[in-house]
């Protein structure tokens, strides 16, 4: 078996809060462990609710947090440690980040390009202008784009979904087998939120690039993935192939994410009432001092409880 | 009885005098429209399509830039009527939150955060309700009951509650002094999907037992699909669709809508979404004629040089669009025959 692309083990990160006297410990992540495989692109979604520590996972799968315990390897080499500035740059031209709100990512006052040529000298081999252009296009006709369209705009040129594009194209410049999106379409106009989506799948399938997905939008998930991983308050309560777990989810929360969602089927009939038995259940469950993931014919893991706490 | 509001060909502009030479931005371009009694009416539309100018308008906060060219917005309160495209600030001020209240986005930039959410109620409530001291009290009390907030709430300080309670929160100071219509802008945007449900049945709850009108606004179309009544679709300035909310996610007739309620993913659905092109038009400089055709892929010659109409094609159903009666439901689309039992 070959090397694994990604393979996040155990990883668990505490946050520290409050004063001297007071200091409590908050566990954002807790014990969560996947791989991605090398040899298949695939479309790996993480979904929760804010708090949830998905943004938390990411932040450590990019090398930008350590966690407390557990350990993060890329290709096989530990990435949860301390690298040298070669051993950094290579792995950033690997793993590439893309911001929930593109607005923000790209400074107001500066040329769009202008972040595009500056990633592309960093990570090619010869930083002459021909070449850091043909990259930069390159990476713009993947996303749907070309650099005569971008060249010399500014960010309130463009419209969100392009802009989500060039962020994008701004993170495929060093052909990164790895893309790390959160949220990448929450702050996305609704008529232009399909061609972000349908980018990142035609990513996998035509580029062979790996996209973790975080989300809280169950609907794109079912959508676009391959396997997600449902998280709750820090702790991965399902996981497994991306249908068959929407489709039936078996955890209480994940039966509870799924009922809350507002289908566009019952259009018109006013279904609104909030399914406070699998609330209760849910948060009643977050108590629970013995747990563990239970594998299930179906390749799904579900978290199951030793005990139910008392309400 | 009649409608409780009723817009008539109302344009609002923005107009800017730089150096002598003046720039209009027309962000609400002719729209005419009516909000029933006791009605939720979705308002849908992209950012910049005009819908947060609309809005302002109907709730009588017209500054400049802003400027109402044309039209008027008329209301029909039980004890008054005023026309908000047209009074005077302190017609407004006379309404405002006893006749016309306003849910707003951003429950953490509403309410102060040094203040207690006592202060604040105080701030919104003591004069529409005419009460002071424990009267005063004993009312948000009640009112905060019916919201399922606990009265301990009126100590905190904003940040000491969650987004999902702020939320509570800032519903509870719109309809604290019973008005007869809600306008609500986005306000479960930030939410995650099990409060935004939560928060959502509450207003609709609230809505149906004071019998008011809701001026709901969101971009989100799952949304609208399970609030609003009936539903307008915005588009560069324009009103090019308003139907009963069935109606417009079965049967839609402009092609934008079409576009708009095929672009919905739904679990349990694979089908390949597609992706509408370009992006939406510059109210500084719209395109001529119909401001959808550069989008548009049902797009002939007179859309480009004529402005269509919004002409009633069905029973309650209105679209303006020259090829309504060609615009079919795109793939992934709600098939009609599969009709839910309502619930209400």
């Amino acid at each position: 078996m070959s090397v694994p692309l990604l393979e996040v083990d155990r990883v668990s990160k505490e946050f520290a809060m409050g004063g001297l006297l007071s200091r409590q410990h908050i566990r954002a992540v807790d014990d969560v462990s996947f791989t991605l495989q090398a040899d298949k692109a695939e479309i790996f979604t993480i979904i929760g609710e804010s708090g949830s520590g998905k943004t938390t996972l990411a932040r450590m799968i990019l090398g930008l947090e350590r966690p407390t315990s557990g350990d993060l390897r890329f290709r096989g080499e530990l990435i949860s440690r301390r690298m040298s500035r070669p051993e950094r740059l290579a792995f950033m031209a690997a793993v590439q980040p893309v911001f929930q709100n593109p607005f923000e990512a790209f400074n107001p006052l500066k040329q769009v390009d202008r972040y595009l040529f500056a990633t592309a000298r960093r990570f090619l081999p010869s930083p002459d202008q021909a070449a850091v252009e043909a990259a930069a296009d390159a990476a713009l006709v993947k996303v749907g784009l070309s650099l005569v369209e971008v060249r010399g705009r500014f960010p309130h040129e463009l419209s969100g979904g392009q802009l989500q594009r060039v962020a994008i194209a701004r993170a495929l410049i060093p052909n990164p087998p790895l893309l790390i999106t959160d949220e990448p379409v929450s702050m996305v106009d609704a008529s232009l939120r399909m061609s972000i989506v349908n980018l990142l799948k035609a990513l996998r399938d035509d580029h062979g690039v790996s996209v973790i997905y975080i989300t809280h939008d169950l609907a794109t998930a079912y959508y676009i993935s391959d396997r997600i991983v449902i998280m709750q308050k820090g702790k991965v309560v399902e996981t497994g192939p991306a249908r068959a777990v929407l489709d039936a989810p078996e955890h209480p929360y994940s039966r509870l994410l799924k009922a809350s969602v507002l289908s566009a089927e019952d259009a018109g009939a006013g279904k609104l009432g909030p399914a406070t038995d699998l609330m209760a259940l849910s948060d009643r469950l977050l108590g629970a001092t013995e747990s563990r993931l239970e594998q299930r014919q179906d390749g799904r893991a579900v978290r199951t409880y030793s005990e139910l706490p008392a309400a | 009885m009649a409608d409780i509001l009723t817009v008539e060909h109302l344009k609002a502009y923005y107009l800017m005098n730089y150096f002598g030479i003046t720039r209009e931005v027309r962000a609400v371009d002719d729209i005419t429209m009516s909000v029933r009694r006791n009605e939720v009416y979705g308002i849908a539309g992209e950012s910049s399509s005009g819908k947060t100018s609309f809005i302002r308008v109907l709730a009588a906060a017209i500054r400049p830039p802003l400027r109402v060219v044309a039209g008027s917005a008329r209301y029909e309160f039980d004890d008054r009527s005023i026309d908000v495209a047209n009074a005077g600030p302190e017609a407004a001020e006379a309404i405002r939150w006893s006749h016309l209240s306003y849910i707003m986005q951003g429950s953490m930039s509403v309410l102060n955060p040094v203040r207690r959410i006592e202060r604040t109620f105080e701030d919104f409530a003591a004069r529409p309700l005419g009460l002071s001291g424990r009267a005063l009290r004993q009312r948000f009390v009640e009112h905060l009951g019916r919201l399922k907030l606990p009265p301990e709430v009126l100590r905190a300080f904003p940040h000491e509650l969650s987004g999902g309670m702020r939320q509570r929160v800032t519903i509870g100071l719109a309809t604290i002094a019973n008005p007869q219509f809600i306008i609500a802008d986005e306000p479960t945007t930030a939410l995650d999907v099990v409060v935004q449900k939560d928060v959502l049945s509450l207003i609709r709850n609230l809505q149906k037992e004071m019998g008011a009108s809701v001026i709901f606004v969101t971009h989100d179309m799952a949304v609208h699909a399970n609030m609003a009544d009936r539903v307008g679709i915005i588009y560069a300035g324009r009103l090019v669709e308003e139907a009963p909310t069935r109606q417009l996610f079965t049967a839609p007739k402009h092609p934008y809508t079409a576009h708009l309620v095929a672009s919905l993913p739904r679990i349990g659905d694979t089908t390949q979404r597609p992706a509408l092109e370009g992006r939406p038009p510059n109210l500084a400089d719209p395109p001529q004629g119909c401001r959808f055709h550069p989008r548009c892929p049902l797009a002939i010659e007179k859309c480009r040089q004529e402005v269509p109409p919004l002409a009633t094609v069905a029973p309650d159903q209105r679209s303006a669009c020259w090829r309504w009666d060609d615009v079919v439901p795109l793939p992934g689309s709600i098939p009609a025959a599969r009709v839910p039992e309502p619930v209400r």
